[in-house]
């Protein structure tokens, strides 16, 4: 029987994947939108157990703005990728160091 | 009858009208209206100032005292402008219009060639507008007004020609001495005001007793006596101005200048007006006989050792500068004595016979293109008559011989520096005799050396071109020419030169003669200059006063100071006339000697070092020290730099790399969490 | 009109500087044009003062108040004294010469110069009338926002530098003020100035604040020594920029004492009053000695402001001696007074001498004495309006700049001789440095080729230093009237130095 903590685990597990993809990763800038998919899905995947589990349906609605943004966002990371690969020519995560004090 | 407001009004303001039309509209009215309306400024002045004399000694005018305006008033405070005068302020003003008359004369030949001609006349009248302040003032405030206003004159003139680097040292340097007696002059005006709680003479003076007694606390358990503190601090400011010792430096320097301002500002006028301070304040005076003393002593110091100076001077205008600083100590040491309308008589005497010497010295320096060194000079008198035989009636009086008015004069002070029993007084009566020959013996070297002996500068055969050209920008650098060489030779000058020489020649012979009675022993100045009957050494020199011709011939006594004079006399008319190179030997022999007087005793050198120098080197020091290293460096740059070091340590941490921000939030969430967690247990 | 006089002075600048900036880089002259009208209009207005001021009424006078915040009881307050007279007409004079003196000279973005001044100088108006702390605090802070700009803009190649370390400097002053304002608001429940006057306070509390409001007003007058932004800010400022510093924000700094320190903490200030003297005595001399060796002319000048400050300084803080210790109250007015009248002559001497050294600069764009010499030769008539100004400057009697000065020195002695001592000094080290730059600037022979090309100054400069020159000589010869206008004020002034608050 599936119970409420697997679930939570589950969440918990996709969501370390996400931060271990996030840190470890240092290719390709593809791969940190895609680990921060995950990292909402991960979320996702709580909403929609506590949902679930507390009978409250609003939780699967936020899932469904959740997706939505994460869908937008992805769709602005592309493109703020496809930019910074045309300027730069280089989607390297590790030479993307603008930033740097 | 009373003195009408207008009239007194319109001497200090004519000259000021026609300052202002010959300054700012001159190149508009061109040479001759600059001079024109000058002059005529100081005839209004100058008649109306020998009315003002008339009516306040025969007229029997009561001492006018009026204010014109508040200047400022502050609770019971307050200072105004306005006029006192009586027989001082009157005499004061008769010497100071005439003698700039005189002058404004003068300057049409002196300066017949300079670029800068309006420019002068507009200074000059300036000057006497500033100069009739400040005698004419009844308060502190105006004649502190009038006191910086001749100063600032003294300064435009000094500088007159500005592109001589040696005239704006010599401006400055006149400036700022002053203002050094100028700081001591406003400390004691300070201190009028808060012991006497006024800045008006007459209060001033009708309060001065209670004065006795104050004092002024200076630091815990030292108190100084009130009236000495006023009387030093204002005498301070006397020595600025009349360039006593130790401040007597800028009067030689300021030699720079034109000569007639040297006649009118740095021999008759503006460097007595110390004297002319302390007589004023006389009820003040006589209260501390410590600043008499305190006087005495700076005076007869004066007197005698800027004199020996003066023996060893080859410009004939330091000559007389020198003269100059040594009848100021004369003066001085009159005041110091108590016998202060002996001091204010020879101030008269002197502004006479002192104009004179500078402007025959002027005329002689017209007929030598400019040449000042009397060691191309020589044998003079028979081109130029006129000059020489005034300079010799100005050079007998300054000597004090008998009859001549300087001699009135000197010998009253003399006398009276012998009767005085002031703290002191034999160091003065030695140095005041001691004087008198010194005064004789550069005196007559001065005049043999200008008009007799051989002829030591040669005249150019050719006349190739004329007047004009050479004259041409002569402000300039006439120094560059050959020394002792002439292009043509000297003539007498012309009469706008000769004569104000005659007309000061006058007064120099004859003034004496006629008013020492009543000016000097005859109570003349009446309340105007008040003395102790404890000091009054006039007073007892009166009871054997029998008359101006008894006392010139009382002063033919070879045993005194016409003996010195004497002395005097035959020592360099040898020297001089009959053995010429024996004064090359005299020198050589007192090397030494020479030196410590060449050197002005290395006053002037210990003074630039010191405090030019010294004052330069301290604002650097201060300057890099305290505000560029410390403040701005340790304090402003430092704080910045600090804030700074921290930001580059801090931003080590702002890799610019994704992932460390990420991870720093998840280790900062983390951090969080098991913060709430803890706190939850 | 005259219920809202003050209003219309703060406002009429700030609000005539919408149109100026409007006008646009494309005319430049038109900017001109319009800003001087602005200006003139202001100064018009504010000559209406001088009628409306009734010298017998009230201290504080033409008041309006309007509730401004009212969740913090923040009042619009404005009223002004005879002291805030002086001051207004002080400051409506100098903008007019800026903006003339700015003509030709400014072109780059003459119209944002132009209205940059015209704000400043409605922002000046205000902090001379405020009667409210926080309405005081806003303007004096928003002062510095066109001054920044000023600098920023159109100073030199540090202005950079300059306008941070100008920015820096007094704000961090002030923020101390706006703290020791809080506390008073939380202690009193009111913001009025009037009534913070009348707040009782303890002595450690008024120590505090006094301290809190002599960091934010010694840097703006400026004091040793937190007075090393000025020589920055003048050296990098365009030449208006350093008139009205000079000329009328240092007096701000003044002004605050008299607002702020005097009557809110009169016990703390007559305590360290002899901490603020000695600084004032330091400006007088340490930066006369620092003001000696300057080789730039525009530094010279401005550390010649600091030690004519000291007199401000020293004029206001020797009334408490005089006041608490002698008793003596005419030689405290005496002393404020002088403190007042050289704040009024200091701001036309200074304003006259940064013209003229803008005038030498717009020629040869230079300000290192070095590079000048003999310039008589050349501009006669620029040599008698800056041997005028310079003599001013070293406090000759017949120009404004002895009034003040010979006032604080007499007053001074009497609280204590060595203080007069010290102050008197400035006779001769203010004649040194002055005469001394005089004397290689403008005597002398010409050395440098570029100066024997130097055009005599032209109808507008000549305006500038003419109008600057009547003021100067006017306040030496007659001190009289401005005396009595700010007669009244003085003296409420004095009165409160001797309550004691706690």
């Amino acid at each position: 029987m599936l119970t409420l903590s697997h679930y939570i685990v589950l969440g918990a597990v996709l969501f370390c994947i996400s931060v271990a993809g996030l840190f470890i990763n240092r290719k390709n800038v593809i791969v940190l939108l895609m680990a921060i998919e995950l990292m909402l899905l991960a979320v996702n995947m709580n909403f929609v157990a506590f949902s679930r589990f507390l009978g409250d349906v609003s939780g699967q609605v936020f899932v469904f703005f959740i997706l939505t943004v994460a869908a937008a966002e992805s769709a602005i990371g592309l493109a703020i990728l496809v930019l910074l690969f045309r300027n730069r020519s280089t989607i390297n995560v590790a030479e993307i160091d603008s930033m740097k004090g | 009858m009373e003195l009408s407001t207008a009239i007194l009004l319109t001497i200090p303001l004519a000259p000021l009208v026609g300052c202002l039309l010959a300054g700012f509209f001159g190149k508009f009215i061109g040479r001759a209206g600059a001079h024109s309306v000058t002059i005529l400024g100081l005839l209004v002045a100058c008649g109306l100032s020998f009315y003002v004399l008339y009516q306040i000694t025969a007229g029997g005018a009561p001492v006018y005292n009026h204010n014109l305006y508040t200047w400022f008033e502050i609770g019971k405070f307050s200072a105004s402008v306005g006029f006192l005068i009586d027989r001082l302020t009157a005499m004061m003003m008769v010497v100071v219009t005439f003698v700039s008359l005189l002058v404004h004369v003068y300057t049409i030949g002196y300066m017949a060639d300079d670029p800068g001609y309006q420019r002068f006349f507009s200074y000059i009248s300036l000057f006497t507008f500033s100069m009739l302040m400040l005698v004419m003032s009844n308060n502190f405030m105006q004649l502190f007004f009038g006191w910086e206003a001749v100063g600032l004159v003294s300064y435009l003139l000094i500088g007159f020609w500005y592109k001589r680097p040696t005239a704006i040292f010599a401006n400055l340097k006149a400036f700022l001495v002053n203002r050094v007696g100028d700081f001591g002059f406003l400390l004691g005006i300070s201190a009028v005001l808060y012991f006497l709680g006024t800045l008006d003479y007459a209060t001033a003076f009708a309060g001065a007793d209670s004065l006795v007694g104050k004092t002024l606390t200076i630091t815990q358990g030292v108190h100084w006596d009130a009236p000495t503190v006023i009387c030093v601090l204002l005498f301070i400011g006397a020595m600025g101005k009349s360039a006593q010792v130790p401040l007597h430096v800028w009067l030689p320097d300021s030699m720079e200048g034109p000569t007639p301002i040297s006649a009118l500002i740095h021999a008759a006028t503006m460097v007595t007006a110390g004297i002319f301070m302390v007589a004023r304040m006389s009820p003040l005076y006589e209260l501390s006989s410590s600043a008499l003393s305190f006087i005495m002593i700076i005076g007869a110091t004066g007197a005698l050792f800027t004199g020996l100076i003066g023996i060893v001077q080859n410009d004939i205008k330091r000559v007389v500068a020198y003269s100059t600083l040594s009848q100021l100590g004369y003066m001085t040491v009159a005041l110091g004595v108590s016998a202060y309308s002996g001091a204010v008589y020879h101030l008269m005497t002197h502004a006479f016979f002192k104009a004179l010497l500078f402007l025959g010295a002027g005329s002689v320096i017209i007929a030598m293109h400019h040449e000042q060194d009397m060691r191309y000079m020589g044998g003079l008198r028979k081109y130029m008559p006129v000059t020489w035989i005034t300079m010799w009636i100005g050079s007998l009086a300054l000597c004090g011989v008998p009859f001549f008015s300087g001699f009135y004069s000197k010998d009253a002070i003399i006398e009276a520096v012998g009767e005085s029993h002031r703290w002191g007084a034999s160091y003065a009566y030695f140095c005041v005799m001691a004087g008198a020959f010194v005064t004789a013996l550069y005196t007559f070297r001065q005049m043999y050396l200008t008009f007799h002996g051989k002829e030591r500068f040669t005249v150019k055969a050719h006349h190739g071109h004329g007047h004009d050209a050479h004259h041409d920008d002569h402000h300039d650098d006439h120094g560059h020419h050959e020394p002792g060489v002439l292009e043509h030779a000297p003539t007498e000058s012309p009469w706008v030169v000769t004569l104000p020489l005659v007309l000061l020649a006058i007064p120099s012979l004859l003034i004496g003669f006629l008013t020492v009675g009543p000016m000097l022993f005859g109570g003349w100045f009446g309340q105007a200059i008040h003395v102790d009957e404890a000091n009054n050494v006039l007073g007892e020199l009166a009871g054997e006063f029998h008359g101006a011709l008894s006392m010139a011939l009382h002063g033919f006594n070879p045993v005194g100071p016409f003996g010195l004079v004497l002395l005097a006399f035959a020592i360099q008319t040898y020297i001089y006339l009959f053995n010429p190179a024996l004064a090359g030997r005299v020198k050589s022999a007192l090397k030494p000697l020479w030196t410590v007087l060449d050197r002005k005793y290395w006053v002037d050198d210990i003074y630039f070092a010191v405090f030019a120098r010294g004052g330069v080197k301290l604002g650097r020091l201060f300057w890099k020290a305290g505000d560029a290293a410390v403040i701005d460096g340790a304090l402003v740059n430092g704080s910045a730099g600090l804030v700074q070091k921290i930001a580059a340590a801090m931003r080590r941490l702002q890799s610019g790399y994704l992932y460390h921000y990420a991870f720093a939030m998840i280790l900062g969430l983390i951090l969080l969490l098991g913060g709430f967690w803890l706190v939850g247990h | 009109m005259f219920n809202h006089l003050l209003s219309l002075l703060i406002w009429l600048p700030v609000v005539g500087a919408v149109p100026v900036l409007l006008a646009g880089s494309g005319r430049p002259s038109l900017a001109r044009w319009l800003a001087l009208a602005v200006a003139v209009l202001t100064f018009a207005v504010s000559l209406f003062l001088i009628p409306q001021y009734h010298l017998d009424g009230a201290v504080m006078q033409l008041g309006e108040d309007h509730l401004w915040i009212a969740s913090l009881g923040v009042h619009y307050g404005l009223a002004v004294d005879g002291i805030s007279v002086a001051l207004i007409l002080l400051t409506t004079f100098v903008s007019i010469l800026v903006i003339v003196g700015a003509w030709e000279v400014i072109q780059d973005k003459p119209h944002q110069y132009m209205a940059a001044m015209l704000v400043l100088e409605g922002l000046m108006i205000g902090v001379f009338c405020a009667t409210d702390a926080l309405l005081f605090y806003v303007f004096f802070e928003a002062m510095l926002i066109p001054m920044f700009i000023l600098i920023g803009i159109w100073g030199g190649p540090r202005r950079v530098y300059a306008t941070i370390k100008f920015f820096i400097y007094t704000f961090l002053g002030s923020i101390f003020m706006l703290i020791g304002l809080i506390y008073l608001y939380q202690k009193a429940g009111t913001f009025n100035l009037h009534a913070l006057a009348a707040l009782p306070l303890s002595m450690t509390e008024q120590t505090w604040l006094f301290f809190a409001f002599l960091l934010a007003f010694a840097v703006k007058v400026p004091m040793v020594p937190v007075h090393t932004w000025l020589p920055d800010a003048h050296v990098e400022a365009p030449t208006g920029g350093s008139v009205v510093l000079a000329a009328v924000m240092l007096k701000i700094g003044g002004y605050g004492f008299l607002r702020f320190s005097l009557p809110i903490t009169p016990d703390a200030a007559a305590h360290f009053a002899p901490l603020v003297i000695v600084l004032s005595l330091i400006a007088v001399v340490y930066i006369g000695y620092v003001a000696l060796v300057q080789d730039d002319m525009k530094k010279l000048v401005a550390y010649s402001s600091v030690a004519h400050m000291g007199f401000v300084t020293l004029g206001i803080f020797i009334a408490f001696m005089l006041v608490r210790d002698a008793g003596n109250l005419d030689a405290a007015k005496l002393g404020m007074q002088g403190a007042m009248v050289q704040m009024i002559s200091h701001g036309f001497v200074s304003g006259a001498m940064f013209s003229c050294i803008g005038v030498l600069y717009d020629r040869l764009h230079t300000r290192q004495i070095k590079d000048y010499g003999g310039v008589i030769n050349v501009m006669p008539w620029f040599g008698f309006f800056y041997v005028l100004f310079a003599m001013a400057n070293s406090g000759l009697p017949g120009t404004s700049g002895f009034v003040g000065e010979f006032m604080v020195v007499l007053a001074s002695f009497s609280a204590n001789p060595w203080i007069a001592l010290f102050a008197a000094f400035t006779l001769i080290i203010g004649a040194a440095y002055t005469l001394w730059m005089v004397k290689r600037v403008l005597w002398g022979d010409i050395t440098n080729p570029h100066v024997a090309e130097m055009k005599e100054i032209n109808g507008r400069e000549t305006f500038v230093l003419v109008a600057f020159a009547a003021a100067v000589l006017a306040l030496g010869i007659w001190p009289q009237p401005l005396i009595h206008l700010m007669d009244n004020s003085v003296a409420q002034l004095v009165q409160q130095l001797a309550v004691h608050k706690i």
